[in-house]
């Protein structure tokens, strides 16, 4: 399905990240954003704001705190429209109520964590990726969610088209984790003609009403939606549910309503998996990076490189589900992973897990400093090489 | 299972079109109010002449949250206190929905007190059904901010020390535009305060004193049901147009009931509309 | 130092976890509990409230899960201990007011009977799905004590133990029960006042004007003060300094939310309980947490029946996570069981730690129930069975599962 032209702007432009998340949003069709005002994310309502004149039914509210925004968002994914929120820090953690009704009612929508240093209220304009674990299990009970790490004003604007479309396909809320430097810089961004842009329609059911089954799922566990007001009057809840999505209360219901949550995306792992790779092929030694970090990574591969170390690098573009396959067959072929992040150790325990044993971890600690730093990679990238044999646990080296 | 046709009318619940038959019977005990409250809008919704197609109902969790699994419309039974939240999305996404709010005291004006204010103050376009019974009924009964003072619940078992929220003052110093206060005893006039909000543009509140057999009235020891049915009929009174300020509930007191607001302010999508249209914005 | 007698109801009690629990949080010397009506943990609210006046204790319900836990925050900071009490989905609404008490190093207790999710799930009935979350639900970086008690005597121990290693390391710890064990009725002992081991605030003992909130001893962890002690503190979210003031120069490196991380990692081995049962010559060890430590010792048993080597290690502590024990234990047992009510949280902390030397199997439960052990029972055959390396957390098809999926049960109330 194609964009609606009134929504993409088509050419070259210098966006902020914020700027470019608004585009990309536009573009992918999303037509509600909530939000309640937080740094550094003001700017992405600012923007959609701005153009939201251009499209003929964009709708905005500002609501009273977090909690009612992410509820607000749900609400209007409900009437068909494709909704989302931007948030940061406290505000995240104030959503995971909300996320949690999100992942039981199945509803479509995106939300966008521009990262800044925590925990509490942290630093508001400086960049971290503090939030990566809390994005995969910050909400109660079991589920699974999809979250993605722009790295560029660039990415910032595909990505949030992938996110709408990991959204409708699998009916799941999706993540976006971008940064406070990100959100900030400016750089160029190449909006493509809406014929370029393929969108993933929201899959409706398409009989009677009264025959409509909310949680009755296809053969790839996802159920078909309906819009309200259009005579179907149905019922949904937060509570454990059947197919008609009435409350039933006990283990069997339990085990039918929320395996299926956990299984859409499980099951369907190889169709998320977004990397880059680069140099993997007879790299001994493979950086693993994601979001902002990617930048640093880049110049110190490179340095390395120049430097003889057969090195190569990992950029995730997809974080969860994590991508376990790829980077456990990788694990087998070399001597190491680096794995620098701006916190003090979330993705680097992934990796360490799905190596089993077969390299080593590195992590570089970028959490003190709150800016990535390729010199600290290149110590890491120096020192892991002086190891003889796999050790335990996740390695770590005093940096620069 | 297939169908069994019937002609004869006996055969067929009379609100079988509003009522989601499938789901009865219902959770709610003996003596409780509330199935009349559900009982007196399914009969306003035949009455207001509105396309049920375009109405929407959602709660929040409770003993009244559980409406929305009993109401044949496009119903969702949400968060904590964050029913009114979710109805905003839905309305300000899709303004020719009309939104209806059915929860109860704990979930509206404890921990949805603040989306209560808001959108009060917004005027949103939505009917606010709040269902009083003075207590936490599903999780066994807590006190709330509606609970009277010097009542006992099992949180407060030395007697309730926090004076009650006055539901209707709240709302009008809020900016409802619409406020009545009925008991579950009176069903007709409930009824027609239905009717009026859902004509009504603009945020309404409609509070219903309900009993609780199961814990309020039995903690309290003021008898079942219908004991508590026979009290408001000795007790209540109609002051139509009081000032919502005297509407205090104390503990086995007199009831002030009746409509109270009925003004007209813009709604917040109406206002929204003609702002863009004063700004020539999108044209 | 001693519990003060007048804390403790000394005795021997027929009650359920839910009320052992309260009857801990007195007994510790906790003077404050806000908290908010969420099955299946109303009724330690309601058992404190009934007996705080014994200890000069406070209680009171709270508008909502945000509200009572920063009112929790706000009763700490002034001097006493205090904890507060929940279930799922308001465990999710306190993680932004957990975060900044942790970034605050707030001593404080979070009480968590979990129920089966997730968003509104199953009220009435159990669930252990909330594990990751206790670890992870705050933005940011941080560290935290958990603890998962297995019975209402437990839950009281702990609850006592909670507040103080709350105390002793400045930090919230989160006792992470489940409806089963909170609604479950067994006989709890309640020792005499002078048997029970409290913990005390360390407070500072300088002059004010020389205190900074921040400034670590040497164990990493700072003295407290209270507000109304002259020391005019200040107090904010915001990354600080030693004196507590939010501070923007490069140099400070984020040092207190380094030392967040740090000060229990650095006092790991202090910190984390477990209980092991024949795990030294095991082929497999059953790792479990909670109530499905219980139901996995009648798996065991049967497990044994069949002449299999079956160790049990329970955490008493969740997190910290023992990695090194893990570690240790998958130099000789093939294969780790990992019963758990939830579709693989710890187990995928087990798969870490094991470094592929041993295999991982997860016996799953969605919740609103507790495991068959004969699926227990058979996930340990299969794991001792299966010799080639299984790369990733195999998820065991419990009868449950085949049940409803393969021969598509009715599901109805």
């Amino acid at each position: 399905m194609k964009p609606d032209p009134k929504g993409v702007l088509t050419g070259s432009h210098q966006l902020t990240g914020n700027q470019a998340c608004a585009e990309g949003a536009l573009s992918a069709g999303c037509r509600f954003l909530g939000v309640y005002p937080v740094e550094p994310a003001i700017e992405v309502s600012e923007r959609f704001l701005e153009r939201a004149k251009a499209v003929d039914d964009a709708t905005f509210v500002q609501m009273e705190d977090e909690i009612s925004v992410l509820a607000a968002v749900l609400g209007a994914s409900w009437t068909g429209k494709k909704a989302m929120t931007v948030t940061s820090g406290d505000g995240l953690s104030l959503m995971m109520e909300h996320l949690g009704l999100g992942v039981m009612l199945e509803t479509p929508c995106v939300i966008v964590d521009v990262q800044r240093v925590g925990p509490g209220l942290g630093l508001p304009n400086r960049a971290a990726q503090g939030d990566i674990m809390q994005a995969r299990w910050g909400s109660h009970g079991d589920y699974e969610i999809v979250a993605l790490a722009p790295s560029s004003s660039q990415e910032m604007f595909d990505h949030m088209i992938g996110a709408f479309n990991i959204s409708e396909r699998f009916r799941v809320p999706v993540m976006v984790m971008a940064d406070a430097y990100l959100a900030q810089q400016k750089e160029t961004v190449v909006i493509p003609k809406p014929e370029a842009i393929e969108l993933y329609p929201r899959r409706y059911y398409e009989g009677k009403p009264g025959t409509y089954l909310p949680f009755k799922r296809d053969g790839d566990y996802i159920p078909r939606m309906v819009d309200i007001g259009q005579g179907y009057k149905f019922h949904v809840t937060g509570l454990t549910h059947d197919d008609r999505g009435y409350p039933v209360m006990n283990e069997e219901c339990q085990e039918y309503n929320v395996h299926p949550l956990v299984w859409k995306i499980r099951k369907y792992v190889d169709e998320l998996v977004d990397v880059e790779e680069n140099g993997i092929e007879d790299a001994e030694y493979v950086v693993i990076s994601y979001g902002t970090t990617t930048r640093a990574a880049n110049k110190a591969v490179e340095q390395a490189r120049s430097k003889g170390v057969k090195i190569g690098h990992l950029k995730l573009n997809i974080i969860w589900p994590f991508p376990e396959k790829r980077v456990s067959e990788i694990a087998k072929k070399i001597k190491a992973f680096i794995v620098p992040e701006i916190n003090f150790g979330q993705i680097v325990s992934e990796v360490e897990r799905v190596c089993y044993g077969k390299a080593n971890v590195v992590f570089v600690v970028h959490g003190d400093k709150g800016m990535e730093d390729p010199n600290d990679i290149l110590v890491a990238i120096e020192s892991v090489q002086k190891e003889t044999q796999i050790k335990d646990g996740v390695l770590e080296y005093q940096g620069a | 299972m297939e169908a069994v046709k019937t002609t004869a009318a006996h055969e067929i619940h009379p609100m079988e079109n509003v009522l989601r038959m499938d789901r009865i019977p219902h959770i709610w005990c003996p003596g409780c109010g509330i199935g009349i409250a559900v009982t007196a809008f399914a009969a306003a919704l035949e009455k207001a002449n509105i396309d049920l197609n375009k109405v929407a109902i959602v709660s929040g969790i409770g003993c009244t949250g559980r409406v929305a699994g009993y109401v044949k419309l496009d119903s969702f039974h949400t968060t904590h206190g964050r029913a009114i939240a979710f109805a905003t999305g839905i309305k300000v996404a899709s303004p020719d929905m009309k939104v209806v709010v059915f929860s109860g005291d704990g979930d509206l004006i404890a921990i949805g007190g603040n989306h209560f204010i808001h959108a009060a103050r917004r005027n949103i376009d939505m009917l606010v059904v709040c269902v009083n019974n003075f207590i936490y009924a599903m999780t066994g009964g807590q006190v709330a901010p509606t609970t009277p003072l010097a009542a006992y619940a099992t949180t407060c078992p030395f007697g309730c020390v926090e004076p009650p929220f006055n539901i209707p003052y709240l709302a009008d110093s809020s900016g409802a535009v619409y406020v009545a206060r009925w008991t579950a005893l009176h069903v007709r006039r409930l009824t027609n305060s239905f009717v009026e909000a859902l004509n009504k543009k603009g945020l309404s509140v409609v509070e219903v004193i309900s009993p609780c057999a199961q814990y309020y009235s039995r903690i309290n020891r003021l008898g079942d049901g219908l004991d508590m049915m026979r009290f408001y009929h000795d007790n209540s009174e109609i002051r139509h147009g009081e000032d919502t300020k005297n509407l205090d509930i104390g503990f086995q007191q007199k009831i002030i009931m009746g409509k109270f607001v009925d003004r007209e302010r813009p709604s917040y999508t109406d206002r929204y509309q003609d702002w863009l249209k004063q700004r020539k914005v999108g044209m | 130092m001693n519990a003060n007698p007048r804390d403790v109801l000394s005795g021997t009690h027929y009650i359920d976890g839910d009320v052992a629990s309260g009857f801990g949080a007195l007994a510790a010397g906790c003077k404050f509990i806000a908290g908010y009506p969420i099955t299946p943990s109303t009724e330690a609210a309601e058992a404190f409230a009934r007996v705080a006046y014994k200890g000069n204790a406070m209680f009171i319900q709270m508008e909502d899960e945000l509200a009572s836990v920063s009112a929790v925050v706000g009763a700490v900071w002034s001097g006493v201990k205090s904890m507060t009490i929940t279930s799922g989905p308001g465990y999710s609404l306190m993680m932004e007011t957990f975060g900044f008490a942790a970034m605050l190093e707030t001593p404080m207790v979070l009480l968590n009977i979990q129920r089966g999710g997730p968003s509104t799930g199953v009220p009435t009935k159990t669930g252990q799905a909330d594990i990751m979350q206790s670890r992870w639900g705050s933005h940011g970086d941080y560290e935290i004590i958990a603890f998962a008690p297995e019975s209402p005597q437990e839950l009281f121990d702990y609850t006592v133990k909670a507040f103080n290693l709350a105390e002793r390391y400045r930090c919230p710890v989160m006792i992470m029960s489940d409806e089963c064990v909170g609604h479950m009725t067994e006989k709890v002992v309640i020792p005499a006042a002078d048997r029970i081991e409290i913990e005390p605030r360390r407070f500072f003992k300088g002059q004010p004007g020389q205190y900074s909130p921040f400034k670590p001893d040497d164990d990493l962890v700072p003295p407290m003060a209270k507000a109304g002690d002259g020391y005019n503190l200040y107090i904010s979210g915001r990354a600080h300094n030693d004196q507590g003031m939010p501070y923007t120069n490069e140099e400070f490196k984020l040092r207190c939310i380094r030392r967040l991380v740090d000060k229990i990692k650095k006092n790991k081995e202090k910190i984390i309980e477990l209980r092991e049962e024949n795990t030294k010559d095991a082929e497999v060890v059953v790792v479990a947490y909670g109530i499905s430590s219980r139901v996995a010792v009648r798996g065991i048993e049967l497990a044994r029946e069949k002449g299999i080597k079956v160790g049990q290690l329970r955490l008493v502590t969740i997190w910290p996570f023992p990695d090194e024990r893990i570690a240790e234990l998958s130099q000789t047992a093939k294969a780790f069981v990992v019963p758990e009510i939830n579709y693989g949280q710890i187990a995928f902390e087990v798969d870490r730690c094991a470094h592929g030397r041993s295999n991982v199997v997860l016996v799953p439960h969605g919740g609103a129930g507790v495991h068959n052990p004969d699926d227990i029972c058979d996930a340990i055959e299969y794991a001792v069975k299966h010799k080639e390396p299984l790369e990733g957390v195999h998820e065991y098809k419990t009868r449950l599962e085949r049940k409803v999926f393969e021969e598509k049960m009715r599901i109805a109330e």
